[in-house]
């Protein structure tokens, strides 16, 4: 959309009538946005950022202007480089993944088969369903003891006894990385198979009659039209789970300690369970300066929205 | 004979294909037949070690029982999903609507600002203003109530209804418009019968994705509303995990009951939904 709103003609000289007069007819028509976008948005987010620099207590009582303080004790925090370094695997992994395999799903769910459409709902269903309730689910099954995915390892011969994926840092941050990949397949691949039905059949026959190969057709007239289609989707990829809180929550949150947090989850167990509202405030707005990082240094490097 | 047997071939790969689909069908669904068979086991038999992979004994009372239980107050955490989820997807209709179609019919100054500030507002989500929602609220005095969430679920779902509808009106073209009107049709006709059934698929689309949205917020949730009876089924499963015992035939019974209705509605809009995401991710 940035693009459209880029390439708007802007309005001078074809209307007769004043700006203001256009700016006041339109306003009606945009105030309810407007307004929720400041009371819920905007308004929190500038409050939050007062709040990062007062001293606020577990009560909730305001004890006056802290300055930097929260921000000093954010960086003295000793899990904070880990908390980043989980931060940056969390979202590159499951972003980089989920893309891979959604350009396979979707290239496959193209081609026409009998019950394809039974498997596209299947591939629906993780979209549908509460994040929660499906982290929830193969924290169940994940269980060294009672845990159905584990019994079927072992009855696979796979593993000798069941193995505690949720009970160490480690291995319960790969799982939940696991989770987050599966939980963001859906859109992801929905998106590139609309991107899909842009490429004509005619344009790849043409190509494969003058030799072109598989891999050098998808490369090179696929994978061009596809490009918006991967821009939007890695876009809100990346926004979703770098917010991502269920997830870890549910799979790593009886783990003590931070060794399996990212910004995000670290700033909810400030809230939840120190009830330090200044110093989660304060992490909120490192979080969302790092989002804005990143973003920009997507859109900057791979310019994903570049006009061919 | 070549082209018979490049035939079967061709059918040969068609069954190949088929199973490979529903291989992948099983994967997708996988978790969730764990949750359905899980929600037919005894309390007992859910914790027995090694686990049983179907029920010796199906319970299908666990879907009457688990509207009393002293976890939570179910019936009350359904009803406040369901109104959470119908009136903030309303509010983001009744707010959505007129700025995707004014924004797309019309050129003002400043349409492309307002445009940014929309997008800027997907890269906000309710997690990263969750401290500053909560001071908010709470400062207000509408912490812990409906109100509080329906605010922010239209708010944040807002940007991708703008975005989705605003692409539908934009690719109208102009001239049907003018067609219908001078074949002497007024205003408001064009509007209701050219024009919206052409955006209709748009704004199915945006309905669905916020009803579904709402119905699944969690981490807002979480942290405004306090108060048992208040929180959506999405908080009030979590509390049938505990850490020394778990009713997992609950919390499955319960995710089952919220899951499918809105699966039921993915598959009604299934075809619908790649058109919209053609027209909103890739135009």
């Amino acid at each position: 959309m940035s693009e459209q709103t880029r390439q708007v003609p802007v309005p001078t000289g074809r209307s007769a009538r004043p700006a203001h007069r256009e700016l006041a007819r339109a306003l009606p028509w945009l105030l309810p946005t407007l307004t929720l976008i400041l009371t819920i948005v905007l308004f929190p987010a500038a409050y939050m950022v007062w709040t990062s620099s007062r001293d606020v207590s577990q009560a909730g009582v305001d004890r006056g202007p802290a300055g930097l303080d929260n921000y000093r004790a954010l960086l003295q925090l000793p899990a904070l480089g880990r908390v980043f370094g989980n931060t940056v695997i969390w979202v590159a992994g499951v972003v980089l993944v989920t893309l891979l395999v959604s350009l396979a799903l979707a290239q496959f769910l193209n081609h026409a088969f009998p019950g394809r459409r039974l498997v596209r709902l299947a591939v629906i269903v993780p979209w549908a369903a509460s994040v929660v309730m499906t982290s929830t689910v193969f924290y169940y099954a994940l269980d060294p003891f009672y845990g159905i995915f584990n019994q079927f390892l072992v009855d696979l011969g796979i593993l000798d006894a069941g193995f505690g994926f949720t009970r160490r840092p480690v291995p319960a941050f790969v799982v939940s990385m696991l989770v987050a990949v599966f939980v963001s397949l859906p859109f992801t691949t929905y998106t590139i198979l609309a991107g899909l039905q842009m490429v004509s059949d005619d344009v790849i026959e043409a190509a494969r009659m003058d030799g072109a190969g598989a891999g050098r057709i998808y490369r090179t007239i696929v994978l061009p039209i596809l490009r918006p289609a991967i821009a939007v989707a890695v876009l809100i990829n990346i926004i979703n789970v770098f917010n991502s809180l269920p997830i870890l929550r549910t799979m790593t949150g009886s783990i003590p300690g931070y060794d399996a947090d990212t910004t995000t989850t670290l700033i909810f167990k400030y809230i939840q369970q120190d009830r330090q509202v200044d110093l989660a405030s304060a992490l909120s707005v490192v979080n969302f300066l790092i989002v804005l990082a990143v973003i920009g240094i997507y859109l900057a490097a791979l310019r994903p929205m570049r006009d061919e | 004979m070549a082209a018979a047997r490049r035939s079967t071939r061709r059918g040969r790969r068609r069954w190949l294909k088929a199973a490979a689909g529903a291989l992948v069908a099983l994967v997708f669904l996988a978790p969730y037949l764990v949750m359905l068979i899980g929600s037919f086991k005894r309390h007992a038999e859910i914790l027995r070690i090694p686990p049983t992979y179907l029920p010796t004994q199906w319970i299908p009372s666990n879907y009457a029982t688990m509207w009393s239980t002293p976890e939570t107050p179910l019936p009350y955490n359904l009803v406040s999903t369901l109104i959470i989820s119908f009136c903030g997807t309303l509010l983001v209709l009744a707010v959505a609507l007129p700025a995707a179609y004014y924004t797309a019919k019309h050129r003002f100054p400043g349409r492309g600002v307002f445009l940014l500030l929309v997008l800027a507002t997907q890269m906000l989500q309710p997690t990263v203003l969750a401290p500053g929602l909560f001071r908010q609220f709470l400062a207000v005095g509408i912490d812990d109530t409906w109100l509080a969430m329906i605010l922010v679920n239209a708010a944040f779902n807002l940007s991708f209804a703008v975005w989705i509808m605003h692409s539908f009106f934009a690719g109208l073209p102009k001239e049907i418009d003018e067609a219908a009107m001078m074949d002497g049709a007024s205003k408001l006709q064009t509007l209701r019968r050219v024009t919206l059934p052409l955006v209709w698929p748009g704004i199915v689309t945006a309905i669905i994705f916020t009803f579904v949205a709402c119905w699944n917020e969690f981490a807002a949730s979480l942290v405004i509303l306090t108060t048992a009876e208040n929180q959506p089924l999405s908080v009030a499963i979590t509390k049938f995990v505990g850490q020394y015992d778990s009713a997992w035939h609950y919390v499955f019974a319960v995710s089952i009951v919220s899951i499918v209705p809105v699966v039921i509605l993915f598959a009604l809009v299934e075809k619908r939904l790649v058109a919209g995401l053609t027209a909103g991710a890739v135009k």
